[in-house]
């Protein structure tokens, strides 16, 4: 690589996480560790029922009994979890009845990260549920979406308004005992998203969530729970940053979706949690459980995720198309810089008769990160005529970065067609040349290849997320090809 | 914790009784590379569906029998005439055969050919080139290649030895004949060297075959080493008996502008897994893997493969088909590896799986691990069924439904082979195609297209 190739790649790691400041907002936070005890404090502090602090105490024993997986092709020093604390709340949050009670400090933080939480100030039709640390800090056009019957509302508060439904579907498809960080999840979640859509609805507004990591040394345990009765459609956003630390903060969600028969779950994510800093000091462990169950027939769940941040990302949204002629999609970016690590992708499980999946991912992987796709399809001795095409390809910016793909695919019914490409590249240097000749500045034309290397999954986004999206990678892969 | 520990410490107790049994062979230094493996098996386990390089095959099925070694005082007399139906009815080939893992010299074709071209068993090396045997066994494996392959080297006591010296070409394929027969329950354990140094030429077919259709276990491994400018031409044939288990390791090194072609075929055996790895010494290097399994009612076959770029411009060609009927199991585990300073590789994985029953299942798992940035390397895998629009094309030109099924499994499977060069290697290779695809019990009703 010549010098100016270098300049250009540490110019570009030199590129500045603009949301890495810190909210000075006062907290309600317990004593780091981990114990029953804990869970039971938040269980109180939430004013649960006794159903669901059993529910986690459950998820607590079991998980003692876990071993964390290592499976994974990732690398990092041993989580302690007794030095995490596992409840921070900002402290003006109690029983906020209109915006107008919201610390303006948290206001602040929000509209710098550019979500438009006063709802004058909003952009059409997004009604936003923002979580702040621990808890659910505001939930916009909550008035609007009851019209419809819709519910859109922190799951804390949903386990106060509509128990039943959380009682019926909590645990459903990521049950409590899932995998190690599921469990942990399941017994010191938090706070999170509650949506229920209900029958024949067509949600008429997209539905986001925003994800805020504040104080120091917590570990971020949301839980989202989406369900989409018969005949239903909703559209869901999910967005995420924190402050830059040097310690490794702990983020373990679990975000699950149903859809029943003839609905549809459309589920986007653009994470760009801090990734720490150049030499890889700090940054979020983003340990997620994403699972859609297609519960009903002729139901369709669509991931789509645009993967920025997190020193670590290791995640699977998947896809169980239980209901006949349900289909799952899978639409993925992922860019990893410095020494990010990713170790992500997708699970389609058919059982189903005529069950149909989609997997696109993109992978990007610059200076010296890691960069993997992991993906399985399995099709079950009666989902007949299962169909699954998967395609992932990876493209390299710099010899001292790797790729990596490891598809599984498992198949046991004869009428299955399942297939599976990838391809590895790197941006051709007669590409470049062709833009500069038609006068594109060298990073704008790695800008316009790499986002036309994306483009199938970025027409997934809604239409704000989209652009969102372009930019972010427009401004990661700055002078990253000379 | 140990699941298997009984059956280790039998193999542990045979291995004594092995010992005690060499006699003034102990002594020597090729004793040494013995002992060095076995002393590794007693901190090794047998691999379980918990290990990620074996979740998908259960080897315990192999590990439920105690299978005893093979002693020669209980040899049953193979003649001449047996053999003949695995020769490829060609008498010009150099012949080495191992009758239940031991060189059997009067079944064996073995012409003077020059001095540049050593043919022998490898018992027979120990004696005349031990230290080319000490300089290259064990070489190319590497140090966690697992129980299996430190079982063999610890039992090592026979396989093939070739050696091709510099700038020669061999023009007759060399074909090293394993057959078992055997009625008691016995493992064999061959272990071959090959040797091509700079500017050679040589085919090697790699041939594993059963008389008696009876229940052993095959434990093979074979070390391949390619110096500058060579071309191996190597076919690997395993058509074991249905009743029999099979593990073999092939670990091959490929220096600069050397050209390996392998082909990988399996028919036989109840449980069968191959471990293949291929790793560049040298650049400019091309290595092509061509794998075939055809599977009947009760056989699992599990193919691992690893080539490892490490040297810049190399390329590799890697296509494993695959075709399932009856209630059996196909698994592939094909990886890539580009390490950081391969640039200009070229590197290509395929896998295709047709799955003719309803109890046949296919795991498959394409991995590609790159860390240079200048390479084209691509990988695709499908799973699927015949193709209905050919089938129907077939059968508009008069086919009956049966003739068209046959007609396009055979193409899809022969297409693997087809480039092998010795008209009487592939004459052999159709007709066990043929009756591979006959016994597959044709036309379970739920099977054909709706």
């Amino acid at each position: 690589m010549s010098s100016t190739e270098m300049q250009e790649l540490e110019q570009f790691t030199d590129q500045e996480y603009k949301y890495g400041f810190v909210t000075d907002v006062e907290s309600d936070t317990i004593a780091k560790g981990l114990n029953e005890d804990v869970i039971r404090v938040i269980s109180r502090k939430k004013d649960e029922p006794e159903w669901m602090l059993e529910w986690r105490l459950k998820a607590y024993r079991h998980w003692l009994t876990m071993t964390e997986p290592k499976w994974s092709n990732v690398s990092y020093p041993k989580i302690d979890f007794r030095d995490i604390i596992y409840y921070s709340a900002p402290k003006s949050v109690k029983k906020l009845q209109s915006m107008d009670e919201v610390d303006p400090e948290l206001l602040k933080t929000f509209t710098k990260l550019g979500i438009p939480l006063e709802e004058q100030k909003i952009f059409a039709g997004v009604a936003v549920d923002a979580v702040f640390d621990s808890v659910s800090v505001a939930t916009t056009f909550k008035a609007k979406l009851k019209e419809d019957g819709i519910i859109f509302c922190p799951i804390s508060e949903a386990l106060h308004e509509y128990p039943d439904l959380v009682k019926k579907y909590i645990g459903m498809i990521v049950p409590s005992t899932d995998n190690f960080y599921a469990a942990l999840n399941s017994a010191v979640f938090t706070d999170g998203s509650f949506v229920y859509i209900p029958k024949g609805v067509r949600c008429p507004m997209e539905l986001s969530t925003y994800f805020r990591i504040n104080e120091a040394k917590t570990g971020q345990f949301e839980r989202t729970l989406i369900i989409a009765d018969e005949g239903s459609y909703v559209s869901y956003l999910e967005g995420c940053t924190a402050p830059m630390r040097d310690e490794n903060q702990l983020h373990a969600a679990v975000v699950e979706l149903i859809a029943l028969d003839n609905a549809q779950i459309k589920y986007s994510t653009i994470q760009n949690w801090y990734a720490g800093d150049k030499e890889g000091r700090g940054g979020i462990y983003n340990f997620v459980t994403k699972r859609g169950f297609c519960k009903g027939v002729n139901s369709k769940i669509s991931w789509t995720q645009v993967e920025t941040g997190s020193a670590i990302t290791w995640k699977y949204p998947s896809c169980v198309l239980q209901g006949d002629n349900s289909i799952g999609e899978f639409y993925s970016v992922a860019v990893t810089n410095h020494k990010q690590q990713a170790d992500t992708g997708t699970k389609m499980i058919h059982i189903g008769k005529n069950t149909r999946s989609t997997i696109v991912s993109k992978g990007i992987s610059a200076g010296k990160s890691n960069n993997t796709y992991r993906g399985l399809v399995k099709v079950g001795k009666n989902a007949k005529n299962a169909r699954n095409y998967s395609q992932c390809d990876s493209l390299l910016i710099g010899d001292t970065c790797g790729a990596h793909t490891f598809p599984y695919l498992e198949v046991s019914n004869p009428s299955a067609k399942v297939e599976h490409e990838a391809t590895t590249s790197k941006i051709g240097e007669d590409q470049i040349f062709y833009l500069n000749q038609r006068g594109l500045s060298n990073e704008d034309a790695v800008s316009m290849i790499v986002n036309g290397y994306c483009k199938e999954v970025f027409k997934e986004l809604p239409m704000e997320f989209a652009v969102e999206a372009q930019k972010l990678l427009g401004v990661s892969l700055e002078g990253s090809v000379g | 914790m140990e699941k298997f520990q009984e059956v280790k410490t039998w193999y542990i107790n045979r291995f004594e009784s092995f010992e005690r049994g060499l006699n003034g062979e102990s002594k020597k230094p090729i004793h040494k590379f013995r002992k060095q493996a076995a002393g590794k098996i007693p901190e090794l386990s047998f691999p379980t569906i918990r290990d990620e390089e074996w979740r998908y095959t259960d080897v315990s099925p192999v590990l439920v029998h105690k299978f005893d070694l093979y002693s020669i005082s209980s040899t049953s007399d193979i003649i001449k005439k047996q053999i003949e139906p695995f020769l490829f009815n060609n008498s010009e080939y150099i012949t080495l055969v191992f009758v239940n893992g031991i060189f059997n010299a009067g079944l064996s074709n073995i012409p003077a050919v020059t001095e540049n071209v050593l043919v022998m068993s490898l018992k027979e090396a120990f004696e005349k080139h031990q230290s080319i045997v000490e300089n290259y066994i064990g070489k190319n494996t590497a140090a966690d290649s697992g129980i299996f392959s430190e079982m063999n080297s610890a039992f090592l006591s026979d396989g093939a030895f070739i050696l091709i010296r510099k700038n020669t070409v061999v023009e007759q394929p060399i074909h090293i004949l394993y057959l078992s027969s055997t009625e008691s329950e016995i493992i064999i354990q061959p272990r071959n060297l090959i040797i091509l140094e700079d500017n050679t030429r040589a085919s090697i077919i790699e041939n594993y075959e059963t008389i008696l259709h009876s229940l052993y276990f095959t434990n093979a491994v074979t070390e391949v080493t390619l110096g500058k400018n060579a071309n191996l031409n190597h076919v690997r044939i395993q058509n074991e008996s249905t009743k029999a288990f099979h593990i073999s390791l092939s670990e091959t090194a490929i220096d600069s502008s050397s050209v390996y072609t392998y082909y990988n075929l399996d028919f036989g055996g109840k449980l069968a897994r191959n471990n293949f790895n291929a790793k560049f010494v040298g650049q400019d290097a091309e290595c092509n893997l061509n794998g075939l399994y055809l599977l009947n009612d009760g056989q699992t076959i599990d193919n691992h493969t690893m080539i490892d770029h490490k040297h810049p411009r190399c390329r590799s060609n890697e296509l494993y088909k695959g075709v399932l009927s009856g209630k059996s199991r196909a698994v592939f585990n094909g990886k890539v590896m580009v390490r950081k300073d391969s640039q200009k590789t070229n590197a290509f994985q395929s896998n295709k799986n047709i799955l003719l029953s309803n109890n046949a299942i296919v795991d498959t798992k394409p991995q590609l691990e790159i860390f240079a940035d200048d390479v084209k390397c691509s990988h695709g895998a499908t799973i699927g069924q015949l193709d209905e629009e050919a089938l129907f094309y077939l059968r508009s030109r008069g086919f009956s439904l049966e003739q068209a099924r046959r007609t396009l499994v055979s193409a899809f499977a022969e297409n693997v082979v087809e480039n092998i060069s010795h008209k009487a290697v592939l004459d052999y290779l159709e007709q066990i195609i043929q009756e591979k695809l006959r016994n597959e019990n044709p036309l379970s009703e739920s099977t054909v297209l709706e």
